[in-house]
């Protein structure tokens, strides 16, 4: 026997002692989720002296473990003009990412199960129509119609045809070859073991230093806002996803369900990815493991509006690590305690579609010192006011 | 104290009888529909062949193991034909799906894995048409069903199970068409020394070779696959013997394994620590002689541990099975404890000659043709895996979705780890394991 645990095939040797010759950048960003790279990309591109800080490989948390969607239906209004700006970048992300990441803009259709939802649907469809958003309200008999696969349960639906969905395995890593090509310094098995004001940051033995930094560290983004003297309620959001093996291919849109308690997509292949509830994780390892439960709760949900799915085969189930938020909205914007400390995590379970617009927005906010997308709804300092958190009257909490 | 033992195969029949002699009702919980394992595998009930036809000289053995497991089923909670798909390390809890479909939870406060071992692939061309099989499956459809795998059939692998699958085709009046043992003669040789630490067992491998050569089977040593031929289905072999000259034989079946692999899934989800066996080129769960493991409550043995066959298995089963019931406060004879420790000893001095003597052709994996389907589940190629910048296989599964599919990397799991180091230049110890996932295997939606 010679090597020990799995651990040791993707531990880099580090340096040994400390390298006490800081390296030196314009921007350093802690954390290689769709964030982070995505920021090193924007800022790299416009020649600002990126490096990122990475504590496992690009991707391998979040951003590389979640559902795929690229949706902007069903968000919180706050969140839409994100969203949209977002999207524009998805028309053309294979150009972006320099590779595939299998975008298929197939649209994300949402459904309603009784006429309370139906309503949902509807207000939402109005509200989103204020920024421009398009729907198409399929009622029982033109949804039965066109997507004869669904059950009786189904009673409408709602279409946004230019959703879509992508392989997050492929984004983040696409991003990161792009961002190096671009001249940033993105440094895997790099964690971030402390930060002093500056900012000096020590990483796998060797100290780093720039003006500004960006906390794009996902759930793990709290311990750094806490670092500053900025604490959010942020909790490990772990949804419960499952596989099928491969099915003869019948439905060709995303979809969702008023409630969230349920959502699911066809790859060309036939498997059918299908989620619903949470798993459970420790952050700290970190280590996260889908539970059968909720598993189980998700098959049946899925059942009910799609029958033929029953008896089909269970190959893989997983979860992942996201930070959520109690309003389900990111943390986003400047720091209110550091000067040059520029947040953006706490993506609550939707962030793997906001990717590619966060870091453009982030590369702005640094270099230009605005940008045209409102933030105020993701300022940190939210949580502190007196009347707490907004209630929850889009229902994206749920999502 | 609620334990329960996985898997009816020689490891599980001998630590449950273990725990019932020490006064312990376990819950045993096995996948197939009855008990034996792989090695004594019995046929469907209506298929009639005598236990010396089906198992040869280990005919003895495996009527005991049968017979113990028919007499221990009523003093536990016997529950076959059912599949452990999930261990929950924390609350303690396995996830069974039974033979009707209806899953159920199962607590345990110690586990004893005895999961076993499935045949370990050598992908080549052609390797996923009709008509190929594994080694390990061709012997169970001989043994199950009485069936051989074609007319005119190729077994390509190496050591015991390659010789006694070859001698049981031909006892059963089927020779094999071509035999192809990757291992060379000097390989064998060098190793001959070790394998006397079982003189029986050695002898048996020799008297199997002679057998074989009256018949007329002809074994190729240092002979390797190189691709199946047929348009629907196998019509024949492409292979390279010793010297490095190509071949082609006309075959209908062909049985491909290179030893054994354990499965170790759930041992994995349980958290056990992995360690990489440069004899075997695997990963391996730890565990101490007795089958104890760094998690609280569970313990392995038998091949699903590491291999070292069924009277490895049977020792092993019996030590853990003694592990638990000293754990428990019971006490336990330390002669009986001594005693199967010495044995295992000897039996891994064996094995590892035997494991120096035919070893995986682990260069043959690396340098399989780009155009190789790696991975069957989801057809991805060797070039595939090659053309990605993965430093190590769970990033190469997410790049391309090898070992995503049905089998999860259970088949193709250490062939593609040998392709993705040689790609990278590293040693096959660097490119890491996959990563166990629930379900172990697949579960159905209800
Ligand atoms: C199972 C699942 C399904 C989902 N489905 C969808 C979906 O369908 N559509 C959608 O839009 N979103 C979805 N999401 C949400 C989306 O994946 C996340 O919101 C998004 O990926 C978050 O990106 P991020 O860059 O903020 O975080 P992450 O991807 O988590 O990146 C943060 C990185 O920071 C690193 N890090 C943390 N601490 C340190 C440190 N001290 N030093 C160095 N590095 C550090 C981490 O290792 C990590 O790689 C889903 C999430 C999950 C888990």
């Amino acid at each position: 026997m010679s090597a020990r645990d799995d651990r040791r095939a993707q531990a880099k040797p580090s340096t040994g002692g400390l390298n006490r010759v800081p390296i030196t950048a314009d921007v350093l960003i802690i954390g290689g989720g769709g964030a982070g790279v995505s920021a090193a990309l924007h800022l790299a591109k416009r020649g600002t002296r990126v490096v990122l800080l990475e504590r496992g490989l690009i991707g391998g948390q979040a951003s590389g473990v979640n559902h795929g969607g690229v949706r902007q239906q069903g968000r919180h209004p706050a969140e839409i003009p994100l969203a949209i700006r977002s999207r524009r970048l998805w028309s053309n992300i294979q150009e972006l990412c320099g590779s595939d990441v299998e975008f298929d803009p197939c649209g994300h259709l949402k459904l309603a199960r009784n006429a309370e939802q139906e309503a949902d649907l509807l207000r939402w469809n109005e509200m989103a129509k204020g920024y421009g958003l398009e729907t198409t309200m399929l009622g029982r008999n033109a949804i039965r119609a066109q997507h004869p696969y669904f059950g009786e349960s189904v009673i409408a639906g709602s279409l946004l045809a230019e959703d879509g969905s992508a392989n997050p395995r492929l984004l983040a890593p696409a991003l990161a070859r792009m961002a190096r090509a671009a001249g940033a310094t993105l440094l895997e098995h790099h964690k971030v073991e402390s930060i002093e004001p500056g900012f000096r940051v020590l990483a796998n033995g060797q100290e780093f230093t720039a003006p500004i930094l960006l906390n794009t560290a996902g759930f793990w983004g709290g311990e750094v806002a806490a670092r500053f003297g900025e604490p959010v309620p942020v909790e490990s959001l772990n949804p419960n996803m499952l596989v099928t093996e491969p099915l003869p291919y019948f439905c060709s849109v995303n979809v969702g369900v008023v409630g969230g308690d349920v959502y699911l997509r066809q790859i060309p292949r036939g498997n059918v990815i299908l989620g619903g509830g949470r798993g459970e994780s420790d952050p700290a390892l970190p280590r996260s493991r889908p539970l059968p439960d909720p598993g189980f709760l998700a098959m049946r949900k899925a059942i009910e509006i799609i029958p033929r799915l029953e008896g089909a085969l269970i190959i893989r189930s997983w979860t992942g690590i996201d930070g959520g938020m109690p309003d389900a909205l990111p943390v986003m914007g400047w720091s209110h305690t550091t000067p040059g400390l520029l947040h953006a995590f706490g993506f609550s379970g939707h962030g793997f579609m906001l990717g590619p617009a966060v870091g453009e927005i982030l590369s702005e906010l640094v270099l230009d010192g605005r940008t045209d997308v409102p933030l105020e709804a993701f300022d940190i300092a939210r949580f502190n006011r007196q009347d707490g958190v907004e209630p929850d009257v889009w229902k994206t909490r749920l999502e | 104290m609620s334990v329960v033992v996985v898997g009816a195969g020689p490891a599980g029949v001998r630590a449950v009888e273990r725990l019932v002699e020490a006064g312990i009702r376990p819950v045993w919980i096995e996948e197939s529909p009855d008990g034996g394992g792989r090695v004594f595998q019995k046929p469907p009930p209506g298929f009639s062949r005598d236990a010396k036809a089906l198992y040869g000289a280990d005919a003895a053995r495996a009527q005991a193991i049968h017979d113990t497991v028919a007499r221990l089923r009523a003093q536990v909670d016997w529950r076959p034909g059912t599949l452990v798909w999930n261990l929950r390390p924390g609350p303690r809890l396995l996830n069974t799906q039974g033979p009707d479909g209806t899953t159920q939870e199962v607590p345990y406060e110690r586990v004893i894995l005895c999961t076993g071992a499935m045949d370990r692939a050598l992908p080549i061309p052609g390797w996923t048409k009709p008509g190929v099989t594994g080694l390990g499956a061709a012997q169970i459809a001989l043994k199950a069903q009485g069936l051989a795998i074609g007319r005119r059939v190729a077994l390509c692998g190496t050591g015991p199970l390659l010789l006694l699958l070859a001698w049981q085709l031909t006892k059963a009046g089927a020779p094999p068409a071509l035999v192809l043992e990757s291992a060379g003669w000097g390989q064998t040789l060098r190793a001959a020394p070790g394998l006397a630490w079982n003189p029986v067992g050695a002898l048996r491998g020799l008297a199997w070779r002679a057998a074989l050569r009256r018949k007329g089977v002809r074994i190729h040593a240092g002979a390797l696959p190189l691709r199946v031929e047929g348009a629907d289905s196998a019509q024949a072999l492409l292979w390279r013997d010793a010297k490095g000259a190509e071949h082609r034989t006309e075959v209908d079946g062909v049985a491909i394994g290179y030893g054994l692999k354990p499965e170790t899934q759930l041992a994995d989800l349980a958290g056990v620590p992995f360690a990489f066996d440069t004899l075997q080129r695997l990963w391996l769960p730890e565990r101490d002689r007795a089958g104890r493991t760094a998690v609280p409550g569970v313990y392995l043995a038998g091949d699903g541990a590491s291999i070292g066959g069924s009277v490895v298995a049977e020792l092993a089963g019996t030590r853990a099975a003694l592990a638990v019931i000293e754990d428990a406060g019971q006490p336990v004879d330390p002669l009986e404890t001594d005693m199967i420790h010495r044995r295992l000893w000897l039996e891994a001095r064996f094995r590892a000659a035997l494991e120096r003597a035919f070893p995986y052709p682990a260069a043959h994996a690396a340098a399989m043709p780009d155009e190789t389907l790696l991975c069957r589940c989801e057809a991805i190629t060797a070039g595939d895996l090659r053309a990605t910048d993965a430093p190590e296989v769970n990033r190469g599964k997410a790049f391309t979705r090898i070992g995503m599919g049905r089998c999860q990397g259970r088949v193709c799991g250490p062939a593609g780890a040998e392709v993705l180091a040689a790609a990278r230049g590293c040693a096959v110890q660097d490119v890491g394991r996959l990563r166990g996932q629930m379900p172990v295997k697949p579960v159905v939606m209800a």
